[in-house]
């Protein structure tokens, strides 16, 4: 019997969502609201040599990656199984645009933080 | 080829009928704004690894004011995602017995949002700490 491939993706919609649920707003926040305003916290938070510093430290490259991978393979997965709900027939090719845009997302997510460094 | 053509019940507005489903549709839909919110990470680390120029002109992108807006109402369509999610929590986990008597549901959801409230509070420690 064919085994399934159902459980990675639900693995990576449940990690992803886990992980937007406790973090997502506080980053919107800090990214998008506080730092570009220098609201609460000063603008050169996110300044070239800070983020580089940030970026190559293995915690740091490890934190975009996993966020910005797991994030895209959440939604991924809600917006294919959703489809059905707008009345839009799914079949493999929702299903490769859907998990293949979250793959294509996490390579060149991947790619940027190797040549970025260590 | 029959002539046939069978009722095929439109879809049209189904989950506006209840709001139950209606919220049911406002919880798939974040996921719409997760999505947004890593791309704009994606161009965000696609621009560090470019060079000081991209990445200057990615920060500059990030302070135009329609970018604060669409952040604000990110924000709180992010903070709907989370409420939602713990709010499912005790239907999409399996059951927990604690002392041989099952956590109801809303001591699950409760402790899933306190976690989140102390994340976001762990969080913006770190930035605190990390500021110049």
């Amino acid at each position: 019997m064919k085994r399934s491939n159902a459980p990675i993706f639900w693995g990576l919609f449940g990690a992803g969502g886990m992980l937007s649920a406790l973090l997502g707003p506080m980053l919107v926040f800090i990214t998008g609201i506080a730092v570009p305003l220098g609201l609460l916290l000063p603008r050169d938070l996110m300044s070239y040599p800070r983020m580089l510093v940030f970026a190559q430290h293995w915690a740091g490259k490890g934190f975009l990656f996993a966020v910005i991978a797991l994030f895209i393979w959440h939604a991924a997965h809600r917006i294919f199984h959703s489809l059905h709900d707008v009345g839009i027939h799914t079949g493999t090719l929702a299903k490769l645009l859907c998990y293949g845009g979250a793959l294509a997302v996490t390579l060149l997510a991947l790619r940027s933080l190797l040549v970025i460094g260590f | 080829m029959s002539g046939r053509r069978p009722y095929v019940r439109s879809m049209n507005g189904w989950w506006r009928r209840d709001p139950f489903f209606v919220r049911y549709m406002i919880r798939e839909a974040t996921a719409l704004i997760v999505a947004a919110y890593a791309l704009v990470l994606l161009a965000g680390v696609l621009c560090l690894a470019q060079g000081e120029a991209a990445w200057n002109g990615w920060l500059a992108q990030m302070q135009r004011p329609v970018s604060i807006v669409l952040h604000v109402l990110m924000l709180a369509v992010m903070i709907y995602h989370t409420y939602s999610w713990f709010e499912i929590m005790p239907k999409t986990m399996p059951a927990l017995f604690v002392g041989g008597k099952r956590v109801s549901a809303a001591a699950i959801t409760m402790t899933g949002l306190a976690a989140a409230v102390a994340a976001a509070a762990a969080t913006f420690a770190v930035a605190w700490m990390l500021r110049p």
